[in-house]
């Protein structure tokens, strides 16, 4: 489905990480929260859990050698679990400080609608495993997969500028998936990037699997796979933040068999999408405009 | 295997008429294999009168565990007297220092600058080695093998666990029973649960029916609440650690700096009241104190 990348690039994009920044309001929040030394562990494990780029890094870590640990770890409280709030809080603001993404790339991807995109998918991701496939997949896992899966859009526009505008460009002007004009320009799309890193961080593999499979209709489905994908059709279809993956009507022959045939049915058994654009809102720094 | 504890005292060293009888250093443990190979788990103030009693039987070899990189941990390293010997070699292990990015060698290095202390890491004697710890991966000293598990604390922190020759025993370094950073009914709260006893269950195999377990108990249950976060274990907790995993005998360490002789056992035999069927010996850890196992 994609060509492999040169090893000199794959070894340029998995340390792009450590040099990638947070997005604005969490690196906010965290600088205010830790002038507090009381507080709450609870509040901060909200807000990282909600940057994309925090909870890579935080998951990288503890899943990282030195802590063998027995089953990786797929959410920030867990992580809190096994090192403790203080560490969590340290690794935050050592990552806060390394800056914040600008709202604008070079690339003209807007980071914050990636957020607001990647926010409500994991939100939805997460209500959709809790109604249609609870004790199939985890909630947490589903949360964490929505929120992940277009990651490697972000370490495009940081590390491939050049080829993503492009792919950008044709997706829009050839109304082409944007993940088949990344494969054309970069030659690898953000679905394999986004798995290679999770790979390589050593992520729980059914976390790697649905990031690398979320666009590939030959890949075995699973509980959470359903999750993300009925969730990632539901906000590009409601145009919830935007990813540079502009919806097609003709995708809903792709939905997942497990909720039934209208789309329309699924979204009302959500429930208050509205609520959760607000909230994603709110934590994206969008306001109202979309 | 034989174990004796140099230090006790958690947070900071306490000399004086209040603590005399079970000591003001702060944590130091030593542990002689069946082969008399030297283990030291941690390195505080408790270290000096340890390596005094080395200096009759030089050339040593001493594999210093730290368990984590807080003061009280560390503080006696640089007085280590046998790191000046030529002929002796020092080995140090510990954790992988996430917020700096660095293995154990950085806890030196940090100690030894030019504002902080006289000599330089290059100018000491012996030979030093350093061996920066994976969680899990047992680490063979002579005929012992000590295993480093992942504990509770504001920074990361390595019990231990020593085998020899079929007698065990585990020191927890410092250590705070997980708890929920949620509240009842708040979103969360359900997996939080989930997340911290499978951890629990994962520690409590990890420390196993050991022939003696030493813990941090720096607080009362009644001090607890005010202390909830900071990283350490009562004497109830470490109690219902011994009986959970079935330890033979128990040591409550990392006394608090302000509580005196009288007062240590005091709440300790309080402690002992609450838990009248309680099946193995318990001990407060007292400098000096010997066990054989
Ligand atoms: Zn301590
Ligand atoms: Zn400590």
């Amino acid at each position: 489905m994609s060509s492999q990348l040169t090893p000199e690039l794959e070894r340029k994009l998995t340390t792009a990480v450590e040099r990638m920044p947070a997005f604005p309001k969490s690196v906010q929040a965290i600088l205010e929260m830790t002038r507090n030394v009381d507080c709450l562990p609870k509040d901060l494990v909200g807000v990282i859990e909600k940057d994309p780029v925090m909870t890579v890094k935080i998951l990288r870590v503890i899943n990282s050698a030195y802590y063998g640990l027995p089953n990786k770890i797929t959410s920030v409280a867990q992580s809190v679990v096994y090192l403790g709030i203080n560490t969590i809080k340290n690794l935050a603001l050592s990552f806060a400080a390394v800056g914040i993404l600008p709202r604008f790339s070079t690339t003209g991807f807007d980071i914050q609608k990636y957020l607001l995109h990647s926010l409500t998918v994991a939100f939805v991701a997460r209500l959709l495993c809790e109604k249609f496939a609870r004790g199939e997949a985890d909630p947490m896992d589903c949360y964490i997969a929505g929120l992940l899966h277009d990651f490697g859009k972000v370490v495009f526009t940081q590390f491939l500028s050049i080829e993503f505008m492009k792919s950008l460009a044709i997706a829009v002007d050839f109304d082409k998936p944007l993940h088949i004009a990344e494969q054309e320009t970069i030659g690898a799309d953000h679905a394999y990037v986004g798995a290679l890193l999770a790979k390589k961080w050593q992520f729980a593999e059914p976390l790697v699997e649905c990031i690398r499979d979320h666009h590939n209709p030959a890949a075995a489905p699973s509980a959470m796979m359903d999750c993300l994908r009925m969730a990632d059709m539901i906000c590009r279809r409601q145009a919830f933040g935007d990813a540079g993956n502009p919806w097609r009507e003709e995708e809903l022959s792709q939905m997942p068999a497990r909720f039934g045939g209208e789309i329309e049915s699924v979204i009302a058994k959500v429930g208050d999408l509205e609520k959760i654009l607000a909230d994603a809102q709110s934590f994206a720094q969008i306001g109202t405009e979309r | 295997m034989k174990v004796r504890l140099w230090g006790v005292r958690g947070s900071i060293a306490v000399p004086g008429p209040r603590t005399v009888r079970y000591g003001g250093n702060t944590t130091c443990i030593e542990v002689r294999g069946d082969d008399d190979a030297l283990i030291v788990l941690d390195a505080g103030t408790g270290i000096f009168p340890l390596a005094q009693s080395l200096l009759a039987h030089l050339p040593v070899t001493a594999h210093i565990f730290i368990t984590h990189t807080h003061w009280d941990h560390i503080q006696g390293l640089p007085f280590f007297i046998p790191i000046f010997i030529p002929g002796n070699t020092i080995r140090l292990y510990g954790a992988f220092d996430l917020i700096a990015q660095r293995g154990i060698e950085h806890v030196m290095q940090v100690q030894l600058q030019f504002s902080y202390f006289p000599i330089r890491e290059a100018e000491l004697k012996a030979r030093i080695e350093y061996e920066t710890l994976s969680v899990g991966v047992p680490v063979t000293v002579g005929e012992a093998a000590v295993t480093p598990v992942l504990m509770n604390h504001p920074v990361p922190d390595l019990g231990y666990r020593i085998e020899c020759n079929g007698k065990s025993l585990f020191f927890t370094g410092d250590h705070e029973p997980h708890y929920n950073i949620y509240s009842p009914g708040e979103e969360g709260y359900d997996e939080y649960q989930a997340a911290i006893e499978q951890r629990q269950a994962e520690l409590d195999a990890a420390i196993g029916a050991v022939d003696l377990l030493i813990v941090d108990s720096a607080y009362t249950s009644e001090e607890y609440p005010h202390k909830r976060g900071w990283g350490h274990g009562t004497f109830d907790s470490a109690i219902e650690l011994a009986k959970r995993v079935g330890a033979k005998r128990l040591i409550c360490t990392h006394h608090e700096p302000t509580r005196s002789d009288d007062d240590l056992e005091r709440v300790f035999n309080e402690a002992l009241a609450r838990h009248p069927d309680f099946g193995c010996e318990i001990l407060l850890a007292q400098e000096g104190l010997e066990i054989t196992l």
